[in-house]
């Protein structure tokens, strides 16, 4: 909201420099985002009144003003249409700083000759000022402007733009704003006094009000001006609408505008010409209603929707817009003006489901006070009736329905330092209570008060509220800092944290950048994971409200946020590309929250780098994709075992199961190809895919100490031979279940020559150890035929010579 | 003959000692030759063994030798010292070849600045905790002190989810911040509480330089008997200068929050203007870091925690934010398209 210190400054002294005024309202909740000076830079402008205009003896369309300016007067040359003799303008001397009228630019003013005429000094339009565009002629000031005095005093003004928070609606309003300055600086508020004449005539005689649905509308006021003369506003109160940014329309309307700028209360004033039946009905809107608003659009209302209306039809959107039907016109001579409180919900609902918000509604949906439009009521009627020359009908309507009795609160001296950690005695906390309109009664206990909250005040209902209102006041920075002191909670281990920790540091040591990708995407990008354009597998959980097709779905897997950045990143990356992202999918569960399933999922380019000097780096490969599981298995102390799978989305043939304990945990493999094409990658990728939950169990359990072996170990070579189709895995298995065998490596595989056709070679290095005894060459012998015997027995295999 | 074996096993010594080229070979010599399983040791212990008529040339000559050994091996190794240098100057490498890469990955700053934080938190006795990213209307806004039609709820534009109850209601969102999980935990533990929950968060908003639709917060609470405003003051100054820097001013400033009261902004000295004013910080010298204040007493009781005898303060934070104004980043959609040559400057 924007408010003029000018205007501020006729409730409240305002002594301190604004800065620091804006400083300390920032600090107490009312934020200040920018102050702007108007008229900063008006040095050598002043008022002027223009005495005379003749014509320019060598120009039809430049005109000579003289203008008066006290001291002296000065004769000009000027082009302005609106030249009038008796009119005060503004007028600037040579030397003064003006805006370009046709650039644009700061100028500074030198003396001219205009077509043989000398002319020191201009006559200046609102541009050639820098308050507005308006440029197609003079500024005219209103005649009271003296003459002679600086522009700056008579006009000049600073407008603080402040961020009022949703609790506090009695701050969009000056007197709101005043109130809070008050506080602040102890200076005096002075509230304006509302007293005028009325007629003989009461207002019923007029009108009167029902109200259909009193918990939608608790409140609603009216008052009404005979005779009234529908007429431009004067300049004062067009240049304060102008400075909080409203636009001035008429006499009528802009006090309506003014006393809501003034004291919060929106207000309305109908056409009472318009009002069929003389009677206003406050109700809900039949379905399917119809009305124009003032803007000239045709709405179409509902039944949670509150109008206006009279006998026949509504003619106003409560809180919202007004009618068309009875808008106030310049043939306008009687005028009903309402003053009411609607129900904050109803208001913002019907503004939602109109997309129609305005000033009003911006206010009301924020909850206003019941007390306010009456008072607000008192101050337009009055004013109105200064600036329209009416009549005001005697009397007011109010219907009140939604009276409310406020209790007082409680605050003692012990609450306020058990929140803030500060001691602030009971003459510092009236004192404080009391600037902000708060009353304070004496209580039994001389450490406690009795706080009634002042009327404008909705947002106080508990001791906490005031705790907050004497911590801003006296300001935060008096409250010291300190460190928690009390005893530390019991700390529960976090095993998810930790494990992904350390697949995390494992996986970047691997070369794998990490990404987070979004949690919402499209049908589309998930249907690309299959060959055949589907969704596989899981429902996904749908968006209400998307923002667009591309976030329409949550997502059920890493897998396409992952496989875009790679495509995206291999245009401008020259190849080895890892990728990984660990994060929530979210999985349907019958009526509850979607299951949050927290992946990983990795994706390895097989594109790879140009060449180092160094040589070729390898190709990338299932191997190397299954190289990453071991190594993450390795650093969590697992072994991974490997089983061939049929997954959708990857290369038949070329994808297992990660299995640990004999729980599948994840897949790996080769995108299929037609996944690959649909992302649009340039060579196959390989995929890593984990659930985090079906690991976390195997992960998280503890492991027992091992004692470092104490006896030399033995290594001993075998070659074997078996058939082409063997499964390396279980002849690994045999020869790591044997006794003493602490560890077996492959170190070749091979057919071709010398080896028999249909047969491969695998040769192993096996260590022996043995926890208690230094091994010797018969012992490991036994072992090793033992062994032999079995791989012969089982599968087949024979030694290689 | 015993004289024999010593010639023997002098030649064959400095025969040996001829090819030595490195230390650890010498090493290898001197236990071959002069150490206590050598034979020239052996022979020396077992001279007493030996008839009175040998024992003496015996005697003699294996001295000999063994002093002829010590000396060469000293001598030896004063000339592999030497020719140290030599060696390395005859294979001269080009030290400005690249080396060999070894590839590494970086962390995502999202991720790096969350360790950050959740470190800073750790260190002051706050446990890391987690909720759900889609979450209940009632978490997100009711127990948080915003009921239906409550005004603050228009500062969450909310992405609601597609379900809908038999009555008709739709009460599935994706949560707005991290505050839910200060009801969940209240909700499950007793005082004393001290937590910090990081994750995901979700608005429907369009997005520009400075606004993300799904964006990261972190979330803290800390509830026992006695805790003040003071210390809310204390913890987040102490948090805030951990992390832009010990030299920061920190201002703590009167804000709205529904579910605290009081509340509180906290704000540092701008990074750029160092509080002059400047386009960073809107003229106003400072950057708002963080939300926060005392738990809310209708926050409290909807818990079942008694606001009579407890309090708390609560706090959250926008995650990015840090990262640019750290790095001076200014588009905050840079984190989430994931481009590598943004990420990997991290």
């Amino acid at each position: 909201m924007k408010v003029s210190l000018k205007w501020l400054s006729e409730y409240v002294d305002i002594t301190a420099p604004l800065e620091k005024l804006a400083e300390r309202l920032t600090m107490a909740g009312v934020e200040v985002n920018e102050t702007q000076v108007i008229g900063a830079g008006w040095e050598n402008i002043v008022v002027g009144k223009i005495v005379s205009v003749d014509a320019h003896p060598n120009a039809d369309r430049l005109r000579l003003a003289t203008v008066d300016l006290g001291k002296q007067q000065i004769t000009v040359v000027c082009g302005a249409p609106n030249l009038a003799v008796g009119d005060k303008v503004v007028f600037a001397y040579v030397g003064a700083q003006l805006v370009d009228g046709h650039t644009g630019e700061i100028i500074q003013l030198k003396p001219a000759n205009i077509r043989g005429i000398a002319s020191e000094g201009m006559v200046c339009s609102e541009k050639e000022l820098g308050i507005s565009d308006r440029h197609e002629g003079i500024m005219v000031l209103s005649p009271e402007a003296p003459i002679g005095a600086p522009l700056s005093e008579y006009l000049g003004d600073a407008i603080f733009d402040l961020d009022i928070t949703p609790n506090r609606p009695d701050c969009l309003s000056v007197i709101g704003i005043a109130r809070e300055v008050t506080a602040l600086t102890g200076n005096k508020l002075h509230i304006p006094e509302v007293h005028y004449g009325e007629l003989e005539d009461a207002i019923d005689s007029f009108a009167s009000v029902e109200i259909i649905a009193p918990d939608l509308c608790p409140r609603y006021c009216a008052s009404l001006l005979t005779g009234v003369k529908v007429a431009p506003s004067p300049q004062w109160l067009q240049q304060r609408l102008f400075a909080c940014g409203m636009r001035p329309i008429n006499n009528i309307v802009d006090v309506t505008n003014y006393v809501m700028l003034e004291y919060g209360q929106p207000l309305h004033a109908f056409d009472y010409g318009g009002i069929r039946g003389k009677q206003i009905i406050v109700r809900r809107a039949g379905e399917g209603e119809t009305i124009t608003t003032l803007d000239g659009v045709e709405r179409i209302l509902n039944q949670n929707i509150l109008v206006i209306a009279d006998k026949e039809r509504a003619i106003a959107i409560a809180g919202i817009m007004g009618g068309l039907d009875t808008e106030v016109t310049d043939d306008t001579t009687t005028i009903l003006i309402e003053s009411a409180n609607f129900n904050q919900a109803v208001i913002h609902r019907g503004s939602i489901s109109l997309r129609l918000s305005s000033e009003a509604s911006l206010r009301f949906e924020k909850g206003l006070s019941r007390d306010l439009p009456l008072v607000a009521l008192k101050r337009a009627t009055q004013l109105m009736l200064e600036l329209s020359g009416g009549k005001v009908a005697r009397g007011l309507i109010d219907v009140y329905p939604g009276k409310q009795q406020r209790e007082p609160i409680l605050l003692s001296t012990a609450q306020v330092k058990r929140l803030l950690g500060i001691e602030v005695d009971v003459s510092e906390m009236v004192k404080v209570l009391r600037l902000l309109g708060f009353g304070c009664e004496q209580t039994e206990s001389s450490s406690q008060v009795r706080v009634n909250v002042p009327w404008w005040r909705t947002d106080i209902n508990c001791t906490a509220d005031l705790v907050e209102e004497v911590a801003r006041i006296i300001g935060y920075d008096s409250i010291p800092t300190t460190m928690l002191s009390a005893p530390l909670p019991i700390h529960k281990s976090m095993p998810m944290l930790s494990l992904r920790h350390k697949l995390r540091s494992t996986l970047v040591s691997c070369g794998f950048q990490e990404v987070l990708t979004y949690s919402l995407t499209s049908s589309e990008m998930m249907s690309k994971l299959s060959p055949e354009p589907h969704l596989m597998g899981l429902t996904p959980i749908k968006v209400a409200n998307p923002m667009s097709r591309e976030q329409e779905y949550l997502r059920t897997s890493l897998r396409a946020g992952l496989l875009s950045v790679l495509a995206r990143n291999e245009r401008y990356m020259e190849g080895g590309i890892r990728l990984f992202e660990i994060g929530k999918t979210f999985l349907l569960q019958e009526k509850d929250l979607p299951q949050e399933r927290e992946m990983l999922c990795a994706v390895l380019s097989s594109l790879q780098p140009e060449l180092s000097w160094q040589g070729k780096a390898g190709p990338v490969d299932f191997f190397v994709a299954k190289g990453i599981i071991e190594t993450l298995s390795s650093r969590l102390k697992l072994v991974a075992s490997f089983e061939a799978s049929e997954d959708e989305g990857l290369y038949p043939g070329r994808s297992a199961h990660i299995i640990i304990d004999n729980k599948k945990i994840g897949v790996i493999g080769e995108l299929h190809p037609k996944v690959s094409e649909a992302f649009e990658l340039t060579e196959s990728a390989y995929l890593i895919e984990i659930d985090l939950e079906r690991l976390l169990p195997h992960a998280a359990s503890p492991k027992k100490y091992q004692p470092t072996p104490r006896y030399p170990s033995m290594i001993r070579d075998i070659a074997l031979l078996v058939d082409e189709q063997r499964i390396y895995q279980q002849i690994h298995t045999i020869i790591q279940d044997s006794p003493l065998v602490d560890q077996v490596a492959l170190f070749d595989v091979y057919s071709g020559e010398q080896v028999p056709e249909g047969k491969k070679s695998l040769a192993f290095r096996i260590t022996y150890q043995s926890a208690t005894h230094t091994l010797t060459d018969e012992e490991v012998d036994e072992v090793q035929q033992q062994i032999l015997d079995r791989l012969s027995r089982e599968l087949g295999a024979t030694l290689r010579a | 003959m015993v004289l024999n074996q010593i010639e023997e096993l002098a030649s064959r010594a400095f025969d040996e000692l001829g090819k030595v080229t490195n230390s650890r070979e010498l090493e290898a010599w001197r236990v071959h030759y002069l150490g206590r399983k050598s034979n020239l040791t052996q022979i020396l212990r077992s001279l007493a063994t030996l008839p009175l008529g040998e024992r003496c040339g015996v005697g003699a000559r294996a001295n000999e030798v063994k002093e002829a050994f010590e000396a060469s091996l000293a001598e030896k190794k004063k000339s592999l010292e030497q020719g140290l240098p030599l060696s390395l100057q005859r294979e001269s490498l080009d030290v400005t070849l690249p080396g060999q890469q070894v590839l590494l990955g970086r962390l995502h700053p999202t991720t790096q600045i969350l360790d950050e934080i959740c470190d800073i938190f750790s260190g002051m006795g706050f446990q890391v905790v987690e909720g759900p990213e889609a979450e209940w209307e009632y978490y997100n806004f009711e127990a948080l002190n915003m009921p239906v039609d409550h005004p603050a709820r228009d500062m969450f534009a909310t992405l609601w989810i597609d379900f809908e109850t038999e009555a008709g209601d739709r009460p599935m969102l994706l949560r707005t911040h991290t505050s839910p999980v200060q009801i969940r935990v209240m909700e499950k533990s007793h005082p004393p509480i001290r937590v910090i929950a990081p994750g995901r968060v979700y608005r429907y908003e369009a997005t520009d330089a400075t606004h993300e639709w799904m964006f990261y917060q972190v979330e803290g609470l800390a509830v026992d008997k006695n805790i003040t405003l003071a210390d809310l003051k204390g913890t987040l100054f102490e948090f805030a200068r951990r992390l832009f820097g010990g030299g920061r001013k920190v201002r703590f400033r009167c804000d709205y929050f529904p579910f605290v009261e009081p509340g509180v902004e906290v704000a540092i000295d701008c990074l750029v203007c160092g509080g002059a004013g400047c386009r960073l910080c809107g003229n106003s010298g400072w950057i708002e870091i963080l939300g926060a204040g005392m738990v809310h007493p209708e926050v409290l009781r909807r818990v079942d925690i008694d606001p009579e005898v407890y309090s708390g303060f609560a706090f959250g934070m926008g995650v990015e934010r840090i990262p640019m104004l750290r790095y001076g980043i200014d588009d905050i959609r840079l984190f989430y398209s994931n481009d590598l040559r943004f990420l990997r400057q991290f």
